[in-house]
This record gives C-alpha cells, structure tokens and sequence, in this order.
C-alpha cells in the first residue's frame, strides 16, 4: 500500500510539473465544449438556393416567397434556364435550385395537381437530407394553404384522413447543443484516458527508467495501479468540470443521478485505462502509442453514435459497436442526464462495460507480465 | 557471501550470439572490472546478472541464489546502475534520490553514511532536475540511487562513459571506497586504461571471456617486448611497421606508436635499421614496459 502511494505520490508530482499537462486538464474541456458544442450541429440555416421560373405567376412567386421567408433559406437569384442555374451548383454558390415548370398556376388551378422539381446538391449526403426535409415541409405548407384558398373553405373535406404530429421528448425544442455536450464529455474522458494513461507508461520505457524500476522492489500490480490511478482521477475531475461548464454556458438539464454519472464513468474509465495499457505494451516509443491509440480512437468516435446516431449505420456496424465502449458511455451519459434514467434503466450496458474491463485489464496485465 | 558465481551462460538475439559458455567468477569483496569495446556482451551479462534479462543455458548464483527462481530475493541485496541514464529527468535530484529510498522501504537519512562520499558532489545540485545535470553528475545522482538502499552488490554497467576525465577518476576514487566499506562491485568499461584500478579484471570481446586476472598478473604475462616508437612522420611509420613480417601487434598510443615483435630476441637497433632503409627520419625507438591496454590490445588483436 505504502508503494503504491509513493508512486501516486511521484506520478503526481511528474504530471503537474510538465508544462503541457494544467492547459491539457483544464483548458481543453473549455474549448472542446466551447468549439466543438456550437459548431457541430446538424441544422442547417442560410441555405442558398437559386429559383429556374418559367411560369412566372402569383403563384410561383409566393411560392418561391415561401422559402425565403424562413430563415433557412436565403434566394441567391433569378436564372431563365436550368442550365444556367446548374452552374450555381457546380460552384456551389447554391445548394439547392428550384425549378418551376410553365403552367404551374394552370396546372395548379384547374387540375388541382402541378409539378414542382427540386435540384440539391447531394456531396454532403446528410445536408442534402436535411434540405430534403425542410423543402418538402414547406412544399406541405403551401398545399394547405393553397386548398384552403380554393376549395371553398369547405373544412369537414379538409379535416378527412389522418393528421400526423408530433412533440419531441426529454428534448422538447431539439437543441442540438443539449445533445452534443454529453458526448463531447464521452470524447474528452476516453482521450485522457486512453492516451495519457498508455503514453504514461511507455514513457518510462523510452527514458530507460523502467530499467531501475524492475530491479526495485515494486511489485508490477503496483506500478501498474500507481500508473494508472493518476489518470482515472484525472479523468473524474475533468467529467465534473465539464459538467459544469455544460450546465452553466449551455444549460444543459442534468435530470438524473448526478452520482450515477460517476459510477458509469468509473467503470468506463477502467475499460479505457485497460486498453491505454494493452496499447503500451505492445509499444516501445510514445510515438508508437500515440498513433495506435488515435487509430483506435477516430474507429471508436466516429462509430460510437456521438456525431451520427447508431441506428443509422448498417447492422454490421452496429453489432461491431458492441465492443466499442464509446457507444455504451454516450449511449448512458445521454439517458442520464437528458431523460434520468437509473441504474435499472442502464444496468445491462454497465454490466457489459463492467465485463468488458475486467477482461480487458486482465489481457493487459497479462502481457504485461510477459513482457517485463 | 556476496559473491557472483557466473557458469556456462549463453545468449543469443536472434541470431546474434551474444554470450558464449560464459565462465566467471567475483569474489566477495572485489572491486571486478569486465573491460570491452561496444557490443561485447558486457550490457547483457550484467542485465543477466541483475536479474533483468534471462540467459538461455548455463547457470548464474549471486550469493548463492538463482538469479531466475530467487530474482526477487536478488533484487533486493543488489543495486544496479544501467549503461543509460534511467532516473527520471523531470524531477530533480532530491526528488528522484526520495522516490528510490521510499520504494525500497527506506530513507536517505537512515543510509546517507553510504551515500555521503557521493551525494557531497550532488548537494550544490539538490535542487535541480536530473535531466538539467552533467554527464558526470548524472552518473554520480544514478549511483546515489542504487546505492540507498545500502545494496550488498553494486552493479554498475559504464558508470564512467561519456564522463570527463576529472569526473571518472572521481568515481573510481568512490568505487574503492564502497569496495573499503565491505561492497562487492562489479563494474564494465570501454576505458582500457581503467582495468589497473579494478582487483581483477577480465576483458570481454564477441560475447566471450579471454582471461581472469590481476592487472598486475595481466602484464606479468605479457612476456613480449614492446616498444614505443616516434618519428617525423607517424602515418607512413605505422604503414611500414604493418607491413614488416615479424610484426605482432602495431598501433598509436597518444602521439607514439607501441610496436610489438614476434622475435624474442629483438634489438632496438634492428627496428631503427628497418625504419632507416624507408627513408624515414628523427628516429627515437624505446623498449618500455608494457601497460594493461598494451596487453589487452594485443590480447584482443589474437583471437
């Protein structure tokens, strides 16, 4: 016991004496939140589009006004053929072309049934959705309100069929940002973890300094908990200090346990501490560890559901994201403080990351030993 | 008895054999020299003998204990110094000198009669980081360290290697103290000239063992006649001495060169009427007696 505090007591004093490490622990959860929060967003506002009319009536101009009015869209101009317009696309002065056919309002009026095209730009696939999304509400709008003006204000033939609406949950105004700052917490935790910890021990390697170590009689659980302890600490600190930064500049709700939190973040933390370790034994410079655990990372981030949501991945992404311990943490750190579930509500997945790091410190001490 | 009983010891990376059948013996009490240019094997058997690294065959007893089954018991009477520097270089002096007496259960106060003679260089330095500090203080900040926790059997791979002059005979100076204070000390050297302040010395070349003995044995044994030689013109001297059929050894010691024949029976004279019939001038031959790097150079040059 007495070793392992000594240790602690060393790694301490080494973590808080190098220039890089106060800036690393407090400075970078503020401008992950601060950045990362208000950049990463999947709304969409100021969407140029260019309009190709070759009806040109009333209605193709309220139509047009329809878009405009909203601050989604902004009308960078007029174009008499869709050939000129595509040009707008190309140069992506415009992501969107609406293309009014001749007849519109004919059509419109005595048919009750007209043709509308739109032209997106697709490159982004998700941006080409959205835009998707928010013409054909708009399209929805202007139906109605067309009907309404023409068939008579006859409204039992309007209120017929099935009217489809909804309210959105444990995020009523779907703030992008609520969304986005537990998982940016995830993202922070895991690299702290995963690389300071395994960078932690492979450093002592490429000092030499290891060499010294073996021949003392430190006893390898000891050095390995004295290495590892630092960061978890680290870690927790650094989750609370993002909380509160979340809760004060962006006013995300934290309606759960605010301690069940930390319990699921403890057991993370071992999982990610389990890994640093398997990484730094099979390392020999920081270098080398550096570049594994980002490989390991970018994997684990991009199919972990914070920036996408898991279920849009094909199934054989989503059973691989039952190793990935960073879709279990975003998964519990959003139903927690978002919705408040308890510890029944997330048990199965903390059981599973539970498992998950036992096995994994375990493989790791393991080649540890081996190893040295 | 803290004595190092080395028998048969082999080891092979890959296909480099670093050691071969190595035989050794240190006595109690010794101050043991293991004298070798770079990739000798002399790093090896010494991480061997520290319990950091394990042989492939042959047998090795530090005080009687297995360096594989008792390592931990070895671990604990021994204090080894690695070739590299390994403390660590962010924390200073004082600090580093701490964190080892703490991990072996110990204090700097309880042992600084050990580590005094050492640790008066360091005092000006306390608080420095290790990493800030001279070659030379780097290496006596490193023995401090092995040495608190008042180890039985010290060790020390290159202690002195990249150290200024001044620096190395200060260290040895503190070996001889440690071996006074009753300590085995086992110590490895690219420095030939080093090998006369060790008791016994043995030198290392292609992971093997060529002779045990006395520097004073070394040179008795010698049984050759050496000379130095100076002239005007050292290069052509050495290219023509390299050429003569009765050399045996040849090559520059500082700024004369030591010439060893094969002929038991050689003259000065003889060596002087060489050089004359090529034409080179200013011609000073001695005959001299031959010092332990005489030996070992020429040791070396026959296998």
């Amino acid at each position: 016991m007495m070793t392992i505090k000594y240790i602690l007591q060393k790694e301490f004093l080494q973590i808080f004496r190098s220039k890089a490490m106060i800036p690393i622990i407090f400075l970078m959860p503020l401008f992950q939140l601060l950045i990362l929060a208000n950049a990463a967003t999947y709304e969409i506002k100021n969407i140029s589009f260019c309009v190709v009319d070759y009806d040109y009536s009333n209605n193709s101009r309220e139509f047009v006004s329809k878009f405009y009015a909203t601050n989604y869209f902004l009308l960078s101009g007029y174009y008499t053929s869709v050939k000129e317009a595509e040009e707008e696309l190309k140069t992506n002065k415009s992501r969107l072309i609406i293309h009014i056919p001749k007849d519109f309002e004919k059509d419109l009026l005595l048919n009750k049934n007209t043709k509308v095209q739109f032209l997106i730009n697709a490159e982004n696939a998700n941006a080409a959705g959205l835009i998707m999304n928010y013409s054909m509400s708009i399209v929805q709008a202007f139906n109605k309100q067309i009907i309404t003006e023409t068939v008579n204000y006859n409204t039992s033939n309007l209120q017929s069929g099935i009217y489809i609406t909804y309210s959105n949950w444990f995020n009523n105004l779907l703030n992008y940002k609520t969304y986005m700052v537990p998982g940016i917490l995830v993202a922070l935790v895991t690299l702290i973890g995963l690389f300071l910890s395994g960078m932690n021990i492979v450093k002592e390697k490429e000092t030499g300094t290891i060499e010294q170590i073996n021949v003392s009689p430190i006893k390898k659980y000891q050095f390995i908990i004295g290495k590892l302890l630092p960061f978890w600490i680290i870690a927790l600190i650094e989750l609370a200090f993002g909380i509160i930064l979340g809760i004060i500049i962006f006013n995300v709700p934290l309606i759960g346990n605010p301690l069940l939190i930390f319990l699921v973040a403890s057991v993370y933390l071992l999982l990610i501490l389990g890994i640093g370790l398997f990484i730094s034994t099979i390392t020999e410079t920081q270098q080398q560890a550096m570049f594994i655990a980002w490989f390991i990372m970018i994997i684990f981030l991009l199919l972990g559901g914070i920036f996408t949501p898991v279920e849009n991945m094909p199934d054989w992404a989503q059973t691989i994201d039952i190793f990935n311990p960073i879709a279990h943490f975003s998964k519990m750190i959003r139903m927690i403080m978002l919705k408040g579930s308890g510890l029944r509500d997330i048990g199965e997945s903390l059981m599973l990351i539970g498992l998950y790091a036992i096995v994994m410190l375990f493989l790791a001490t393991i080649r540890y030993r081996k190893k040295t | 008895m803290y004595d190092l009983k080395i028998s048969d010891v082999s080891k092979k990376f890959g296909d480099v054999n670093a050691l071969r059948d190595i035989n050794l013996d240190v006595e109690e009490n010794e101050l043991f020299g293991v004298i070798g240019p770079d990739g000798s094997g002399k790093t090896t058997l010494f991480r061997i003998a520290a319990t950091l690294l394990v042989q492939d065959t042959g047998k090795v007893k530090l005080s009687g204990l297995d360096n594989i089954k008792d390592y931990k018991k070895i671990r604990e009477i021994i204090g080894y110094m690695p070739g590299r520097f390994s403390l660590y270089p962010d924390l200073t002096v004082e600090e580093n000198l701490k964190f080892y007496a703490t991990v072996f259960g110990t204090t700097v106060k309880e042992n600084y009669d050990i580590i005094k003679d050492v640790y008066l260089h360091l005092e000006p330095f306390k608080k420095r980081r290790a990493g800030k500090l001279s070659g030379g203080m780097k290496q006596k900040l490193a023995l401090c360290c092995a040495l608190v926790h008042k180890p039985k059997f010290l060790i020390l791979d290159e202690p002195t290697t990249g150290v200024d002059p001044v620096s190395r005979n200060e260290f040895w100076e503190i070996l001889r103290n440690l071996k006074s204070i009753g300590m085995t000390v086992i110590v490895s050297t690219p420095y030939m000239d080093e090998a006369k302040l060790c008791d016994r010395v043995t030198l290392m070349q292609n992971g093997c063992i060529l002779s045990v003995q006395t520097p004073a044995e070394i040179i008795e044994g010698f049984g050759k006649k050496i000379f130095s030689i100076r002239t005007d013109a050292l290069t052509d001297t050495l290219k023509f001495l390299n050429e003569y059929k009765y050399t045996e050894n040849v090559f520059l010691y500082g700024d004369v060169i030591h010439y060893i024949d094969i002929r038991k029976e050689i003259k000065v004279d003889i060596l002087t009427q060489y050089l004359r019939t090529n034409e080179l001038k200013n011609i000073t031959i001695k005959e001299i007696e031959p010092s332990v790097e005489d030996c070992f150079l020429t040791l070396m040059r026959e296998k």
